[in-house]
């Protein structure tokens, strides 16, 4: 035991205190509001320095009117379509709108000119526009008045309560818990992959430099291969602590800054919150107690069995590939029938969980264990019945069981092989062999 | 020390070891030789509980050979590296340490022996950036630092240029004076003439030969002399093949169901004997004429 725990304390040291480990996990967290602050820098500044555009409109019709924004301005005139597109060249207007004579039924021939091309902003709003006013005058035409028509329109909020096994309600939203699972699902999966590759990488390193045969002389092949495991899960989870805390104390700080730096947009927001303040408000309630809903203490505590459990399980499989190849390119030929159930359960996560967290296929996907480290963080907040977390968990445990026995027997054998490549013959005789 | 009865192991349809005794005594430095894959590193893997044995015994100091048994012996494989990016003072500790050393137990070591072996200014740098010598001398060290009873170097001198091949032999030597015993497996004889007392064979999983080295060359002696007379003064005998060289006559000859001293006494009748010497053979002649010999079976 104390020499599994001085592989570990190697294995986490030597890992920690590279630098490449050091940029990587404070540069990554970094990345988010960097990106998220150049964004918002943008559009403030696109804001601040545009010019009202005017566009030049002739309608025929003399039926439609566009309303101005911020950024449009519409002329009416009934100028002819060359003098107007000559306003245009030469820079008078920002683009011209022609409406021919239409027939209302069947609208053609609007057309929008300009100097640049116009942004898909501008266009649909156009369209839009436009649209809305064909329908009104189509209504009107056939009799029906819109103002009826706008106070029939009537907004409809389902709203989500899941009764739970306990008699209890609480509010659930689709968004919400599809962000969790995709969050969680997506963590889980990279983790696996990346530090499965450092486990492989590791186990390489040691058995090409001929390091391993000084080391199995004074440790049993198991405990440095799972020390080698444990070690790299906690270079993990140390990443992924500090990444919480940077990504939260950033963000945080990221938006405080910008918000303070836009006090004309947000007294614009507020202004425009005046007439639909009453929205925003039941939408944030409902996210809150959606959220309140969220059972975290369960959640949290699947994600980090989830987290660990997929990442022992695929971690073992890595060490024994490591173990039986001289070169990580050799590794690629036993690579496939790791990464297949991985993509497997990263694209059933999108595909199957997070559309219909309790259909057959789903559930399948969250109690087979190479699926489920993935698949079930991606019903878990949608609530899972206990017996199927209980299943799915328990078979987890004796997957990765499973995994680091079998992945045990290559290794013990692959670490002393040189100069041959391994099929999976050879690896089934070394499983199957007491060396 | 170490004692081993009816070893035997194989690796699938192939034998490494067949029916393998061996018998080293404590404080000598022991010769285990053989050629490529005659099931040397087997054996030595076996000893270091690195795989298992089909069946037969080891015993160290009289106890079954069991995991406690790990902290007494110091391994040098043939096959041997260190951690690249690892700092040699890092990397012999931790080598210590997996063998059950302390850890302050382990950095006064470490220490003693940097300055001994004038390696001090080493210790910061990483592997990487030591020469092929430099690294087998951290590597050397890391095999004796935690004062194993029983020393097991595999080829222990490749990879050394002359300078520090010399290093290594004082301190395999010092060693043994210490009383540690020492199993050296390698093919260079003439390290095994100049260092070991005793040897033993391997060769095609079968252990062949094994004794201290004068008893291994007094078996193997072709029973042949070489003569040189002076003054002689009736003609020698065709057959002897005699060759003339400034008034001396130079020739092998063979006992011939003879004792030495009859040999000599028939010679003495010939003329002066100026020169009467046993063909004694190297350990390389040996080993050469052995795996040969093993060839034809």
């Amino acid at each position: 035991m104390n020499k599994i725990w001085l592989v570990i304390q190697r294995e986490y040291l030597s890992r920690v205190k590279k630098k490449s480990f050091l940029l990587a996990t404070l540069l990554t967290p970094l990345i988010f509001p960097a990106i998220m602050a150049i964004f918002i820098w943008i559009a403030v500044e696109e804001k601040e320095n545009q010019a009202l555009r005017i566009i030049e409109v002739v309608d025929e019709n003399d039926l439609f009117f566009l309303e101005s924004s911020e950024q449009y301005a519409f002329s009416f005139s009934s100028r002819s379509v060359d003098e107007a597109k000559d306003l245009v060249k030469n820079g008078d207007r920002y683009g011209f709108l022609y409406i021919p004579k239409i027939n209302l039924e069947k609208p053609e021939g609007i057309t929008y000119y300009g100097e640049e091309n116009p942004n898909m902003n501008l266009i649909s709003y156009l369209r839009s526009s436009l649209k809305k006013k064909i329908e009104d005058q189509r209504l009107f035409e056939s009799g029906i008045d819109p103002e009826i028509l706008s106070q029939i329109r009537t907004s409809v909020d389902v709203k989500a309560i899941t009764l739970d096994e306990g008699g209890g309600e609480r509010v659930s939203d689709a968004t919400v818990n599809y962000a969790i699972g995709f969050i969680a699902g997506i963590l889980i999966y990279m983790f696996i992959f990346i530090y499965g590759n450092q486990i492989m990488q590791g186990v390489i390193e040691e058995k090409s430099s001929r390091i391993v045969e000084i080391l199995v002389s004074s440790l049993r092949p198991f405990q440095l291969m799972m020390g080698k495991i444990v070690g790299i899960a906690a270079v993990g989870l140390t990443q992924l602590l500090i990444w919480i805390v940077l990504i939260g104390t950033l963000t945080t700080l990221v938006t405080g800054i910008l918000g303070m730096q836009m006090p004309q947009q947000q007294a614009m927001e507020l202004a425009q919150g005046e007439m639909t303040q009453a929205v925003p408000d039941t939408e944030m309630g409902e996210i809150l107690a959606v959220i309140n809903g969220i059972d975290f203490v369960t959640l949290v505590a699947s994600f980090v069995f989830y987290f660990l459990g997929g990442y022992l399980l695929y971690g073992a499989l890595f060490a024994g590939i490591g173990s039986a190849v001289e070169a990580p390119s050799d590794a690629q030929q036993f690579m496939l029938p790791v990464t297949i159930p991985l993509i497997v359960a990263y694209m059933g996560l999108f595909v199957f969980v997070l559309q219909d967290p309790n259909s057959t296929t789903s559930f399948w996907l969250s109690i087979i264990p190479f699926t489920s480290p993935i698949a079930m963080m991606g019903r878990i907040s949608y609530g899972v019945p206990f017996w199927e977390l209980g299943l799915s968990m328990g078979l987890l445990i004796l997957g990765f069981l499973g995994t680091t026995w079998l992945a045990a027997k290559i290794y013990r054998i692959g670490i002393l092989m040189h100069g041959t490549k391994p099929s999976y013959k050879t690896l089934w005789r070394w499983i199957k062999s007491s060396y | 020390m170490l004692e081993i009865e009816k070893l035997n192991k194989s690796y699938g349809p192939n034998r490494a070891l067949t029916d393998v005794d061996l018998f080293v005594p404590k404080g000598v430095i022991f010769g285990l030789l053989g050629p490529n894959g005659a099931g040397k590193s087997t054996l030595i893997r076996i000893i270091n509980q690195i795989i298992d044995a089909d069946s037969g015994s080891i015993q160290i100091e009289g106890r079954k050979l069991s995991p406690s048994h790990i902290s007494k012996i110091g391994y040098l494989p043939e096959e041997r590296g260190l951690y690249k990016k690892m700092k040699v003072w890092d990397q012999m500790l931790y080598f210590a340490r997996l063998k059950g050393l302390s850890q302050t137990e382990a950095k006064k070591r470490i220490n003693h022996w940097l300055e001994k072996m004038d390696m001090g200014s080493w210790r910061e740098k990483k592997v990487e950036d030591l020469s092929k010598g430099m690294a087998q001398k951290v590597q050397f060290i890391s095999t004796i630092l935690h004062e194993p009873a029983l020393l097991i170097l595999d080829e222990p001198f490749s990879g050394f240029d002359p300078v520090n091949a010399e290093i290594i032999k004082d301190q395999i030597l010092e060693l043994k004076q210490k009383g540690i015993t020492v199993i050296l497996s390698t093919h260079r004889m003439e390290s095994v003439e100049l260092l070991c007392d005793q040897v033993a064979m391997i060769n095609k999983s079968r252990k062949i030969l094994d004794g201290s080295i004068r008893e291994v060359k007094n078996s193997f002696r072709p029973d042949i002399f070489h003569v040189s007379l002076e003054k002689v003064e009736s003609p020698l005998p065709v057959s002897w093949k005699a060759v003339e060289e400034e008034g001396q006559w130079h020739f092998s000859k063979s006992l011939d169901g003879k004792t030495p001293n009859e040999l000599l006494a028939e010679l003495m009748t010939y003329g002066q004997v100026s020169r009467f010497q046993e063909q004694v053979p190297s350990m390389e002649e040996i080993f050469i004429h052995q795996v040969k010999s093993g060839e034809h079976e």
